[in-house]
């Protein structure tokens, strides 16, 4: 900054103008409220509109409240005339009921400010405050109540009333909570819940289960999903809107060339260079329903955990720690995918019982 | 015209109340309490008012929907659904939105006000924190506001989820992917909120009453609280002419800022209508019904989850397995740590500033963010590290909108969730400062008049004037941030070599230096006026600015 406060003589009156970026000089009006003009108001802090501006603002503020009847009216006609039913009509009517209500809550807001602005008087009103905290004799006057209501009841003088309120209202509270226990179901059942799904069930005639297209139910024959590069979505049969079972059993299927698949995928649980991965991913449990053909990647939508599908879905990017699981299937007598046993490790999300699931598999000289 | 008498209607009722209540004394002490003016005092209010909308459309919306997961064949109007099964929750979400006149007007409503909700929440509590205002008195304040906040999360949470179309069941099913991660409790929680395994027939109905009982009243209550302990400590002000730490000056409640307030409401109230009319939010009749199996790509979670997802979708795989247990550390971590540090900060900053200045004093001006620029810094490289976050729980569309590999954009992500705050910290700091030195040019030079005049040896000057008042009191209004007894002077602290007793130890040293480092004024006014040779002064001043 140069050095250039030099006192000048300025003629009188003349205003400074104001460079742009800097706060205003002395002279202007000023942003954070004029002084106090001395008026002949009776409340200090307290200065009168003039009578032309304060009817400027009701008249303003008259005409916004007559848009907010119009739009309240407009509102109730809109109910009245715009019936819904379909996708067009109902958009229709929320355009011109959420429209009207608009035009009538800003109207009277305009007006509301306009009558605070332009009616009112300027305000620059002051009041004192006070600590907080009470006065060393009310203070005192407090403590020595409390000491005398503790001698009083005798709360303290007499244990044996204390102690056995005290012990009495322990297992009072401890009953609301114990009221919660029935949300869920008995301990035991849920992490072996989570260890299986319904692949490992055999149907009712006691055959293995057979894949089926979601949406449709078809069965697959091995034979008709034979262009490499192929995916499915695919579902157990006889639970496909079950979605306690979906959410575990939901399967991506995939069509190889033999020679495509690499050391990962189990190639005994491939028939035909067909893959079956569960869908749901192994970091929280969101369907991996992206599949890159090109490169063999499934992608999870959620997290974007991506995994190499021919590589037994190993994990190359993302959060997720562990690769999907692989489903055992086969071909059966009539050409169908079927599965011939349960996931071998508890596929979705990782729990805390769930442990090194895929390492005791490899011990025990299985797949994982 | 002015009235002579209070019209009778209004003098009877009011004789009856305090005849019963003795309201004619509370009235008199309240009547004219004066509330402080200034735009950023108004950012809690869109909280409030998005809340009372909340709670009028979420009435009309539980007139209509079924928190049922029984599944029903949809036989409403929307053709391309007909037929088709979904939970009954579906089903009358989409009643509600094709068969009710208004329903899809409160429906799209409740979802932006439930945006705005979060989002005035956030800006206030940034008004707050930046302008110090959770200062003594007002800590147990701040503490009510951290716990609506996070209670607000929850809120969303669950209303988020019941419409049990396919995004919001994907958003359940993050967050039981999530609680079934937790440590030793994981699989209980999960199996207890979903009365089994996911997802189970009872969690719309669980979250239901969650969603418009128990949380709604516990905020009401909360806000409630809030609004009673704001108007019995007055509220805090800017600085500015003729307001000190004992005044506060403003408007008076009755009658200005009643309709203030009240034009306030109905603005915030209209623009919401005004969204609900115009943007369309949460079209969930394009989504299909709920199933575990299906996900559409792009699906993002309300704003103020994003940041969650955002960190979900930063961590690099890890899992631990320790004697049979799991630790799924790329779940956990994101899932509490981001939360934890920045609730967490937020709960205890006041008392973490409180130990390091040793500042027990009440606080009711208002700091401008610049004259405190270490909690100023603070402030930002958190904005910064839940920005990161956000951003990168969007990453999927950013690196498809921009044209830029997915991959890298979680790479750049986990750089610069670390490396973004401690730029921000620094810029932010070096600003403030900048800020502060502008603010001594004007009180200890003037402002620039825009007059040039010519000197007698030919020079050429701009002539300054002094500051306007009302501006030289707003600047003049701050104090050095305050610092431990024994912490300011020069050599350390040991005015006679000997520091306070609790200050001797590794802790209290550290706590010098840190009150040292975070106190004391950087760049001071100068506060010889306007006209003279003091020009010098600023540069050649107590700039410490560069000993910090």
């Amino acid at each position: 900054m140069t050095d250039n406060n030099h006192d000048i003589e300025q003629p009188e009156g003349r205003v400074p103008k104001r460079v742009i970026g800097t706060p205003s000089p002395a002279t202007s009006t000023s942003v954070l409220g004029d002084d106090e003009r001395p008026g002949d108001q009776g409340v200090p802090g307290v200065v009168p509109q003039s009578e032309a501006t304060a009817r400027k603002g009701e008249r303003i503020a008259a005409l916004c409240f007559l848009l907010t009847l119009l739009g309240g009216i407009a509102f109730i006609a809109s109910y009245v005339i715009f019936q819904v039913g379909d996708i067009d009509s109902a958009r229709a009517s929320n355009v011109a009921l959420g429209g009207s209500l608009a035009l009538a809550l800003l109207a009277m807001a305009a007006g509301m400010v306009v009558w605070v602005r332009l009616v009112m008087p300027k305000y620059n009103m002051v009041q004192e405050r006070h600590t907080m905290a009470s006065d060393g004799r009310t203070r005192e006057y407090v403590t020595e109540t409390f000491k005398h209501g503790v001698d009083e009841s005798g709360f303290v003088k007499r244990p044996m009333l204390r102690r056995t309120l005290l012990l009495a209202a322990a297992p009072l509270g401890l009953a609301p909570l114990v009221l919660l226990r029935d949300l869920g179901p008995r301990y035991s059942d849920f992490p072996e819940k989570l260890r299986h799904t319904v692949w490992g069930e055999k149907t009712k005639d006691g055959k293995p289960r057979r894949l089926v297209v979601e949406g449709t139910g078809a069965p697959i024959r091995a034979a008709d999903f034979n262009s490499p590069g192929g995916i499915l979505s695919v579902v157990p049969e006889g639970y496909e809107h079950d979605l306690n079972a979906l959410a575990k059993a939901t399967l991506i299927l995939l069509k190889f060339r033999p020679e495509e698949l690499k050391s990962g995928t189990n190639l005994n649980w491939a028939p035909q260079g067909i893959v079956a991965y569960s869908k749901i991913c192994t970091h929280v449990g969101c369907p991996a329903a992206l599949y890159e053909q090109t490169t063999h990647h499934i992608l999870c939508p959620c997290h974007q955990s991506t995994f190499d599908a021919a590589d037994g879905a190993k994990v190359i990017f993302g959060p997720a720690a562990r690769p999907l699981p692989q489903l055992p299937i086969a071909v059966d007598e009539e050409g169908f995918l079927v599965a011939t046993a349960d996931f071998s490790v508890p596929p979705g999300p990782s729990f805390w019982e769930r442990g090194d699931a895929e390492a005791e598999v490899r011990e025990n000289g299985g797949h994982a | 015209m002015s009235i002579t008498t209070v019209p009778k209607p209004i003098a009877g009722t009011s004789s009856f109340l305090d005849d019963r209540l003795g309201a004619g004394n509370f009235l008199k002490r309240n009547l004219r309490k004066i509330f402080p003016d200034h735009w950023s005092f108004l950012l809690g209010e869109i909280a409030l008012y998005s809340f009372i909308v909340l709670l009028l459309t979420g009435t009309f919306l539980t007139f209509f929907f079924k928190p049922s997961m029984g599944e029903v064949p949809y036989e409403g109007s929307y053709e391309p659904l007909k037929g088709i099964m979904m939970s009954e929750a579906y089903a009358s979400s989409l009643h509600i939105s094709f068969d009710v006149r208004g329903g899809l007007l409160m429906r799209q409503m409740h979802h932006w006000a439930a945006l705005l909700f979060v989002g005035g929440m956030m800006v206030h509590a940034l008004r707050v924190f930046f302008t110090g205002a959770y200062r003594k008195p007002r800590e147990l304040n701040w503490l009510i506001g951290v716990l609506l906040l996070t209670l607000a999360l929850f809120e969303g949470l669950t209303g988020y989820s019941l419409p049990d179309d396919l995004l919001s069941g994907a958003g359940l099913r993050i967050t039981e992917g999530v609680a079934i991660s937790l440590p030793l409790v994981g699989t209980w929680i999960t199996f207890f909120l979903f009365g089994g395994e996911y997802p189970g027939e009872d969690v719309i109905s669980r979250f239901y009453s969650l969603h418009i009982l128990l949380i709604p009243g516990i905020l009401l209550a909360l806000i409630t609280a809030h609004m009673i302990l704001m108007w019995v400590q007055k509220h805090t002000q800017m600085p500015g002419k003729g307001r000190t730490n004992e005044n506060v000056v403003g408007a008076p409640f009755y009658p200005a800022f009643m309709v203030k307030a009240g034009a306030y409401f109905m603005f915030t109230f209209g623009v919401i209508a005004l969204l609900g009319a115009f943007a369309q939010i949460n079209p969930i009749w394009l989504f299909g019904p709920y199933t575990p199996a299906d996900i559409s790509a792009g699906s993002q979670p309300d704003f103020y989850m994003g940041f969650l997802e955002g960190s979900l979708r930063l961590m690099p795989p890890w899992e631990i397995n320790i004697a049979g247990f799991t630790l799924p550390m790329s779940v956990l971590i994101p899932a509490l740590v981001p939360m934890g540090i920045i609730m967490t900060g937020l709960a205890l900053y006041p008392f973490i500033e409180q130990w390091v200045t040793g500042d027990r004093s009440e606080h009711h001006i208002a700091d401008r963010p610049r004259n405190n620029p270490h909690r100023t810094s603070i402030g930002m490289a958190a904005v910064t590290f839940y920005g990161v976050l956000w951003l990168l729980g969007a990453n999927d569309e950013l690196a498809s909108f921009f044209h830029i590999s997915l991959n890298a954009t979680t790479y750049v992500g986990r750089v610069m969730v670390f490396l973004g705050p401690a730029i921000a910290y620094y810029v932010t700091y070096r600003v403030c400062l900048g800020l502060q030195r502008s603010d001594a040019a004007v009180i200890g030079h003037g402002v620039e008049s825009g007059v040039i005049k010519r000197l007698p040896n030919g020079e050429y000057i701009e002539v300054h004037v002094p500051p306007n008042p009302a501006i030289e009191a707003h600047v003049r209004g701050k104090a050095p941030v305050p610092m431990l007894p024994g912490a300011d002077g020069d050599g350390g602290g040991e005015r006679d070599g000997v520091p306070p007793k609790q200050l001797r130890g590794p802790l209290g040293r550290l706590r010098v230096k840190m009150s040292r480092a975070y106190g004391g004024e950087k760049i001071p006014l100068d506060d010889g006026h306007g006209h003279g040779e003091e020009h010098a002064a600023i540069g050649s001043g107590e700039d410490r600015s560069l000993t910090h």
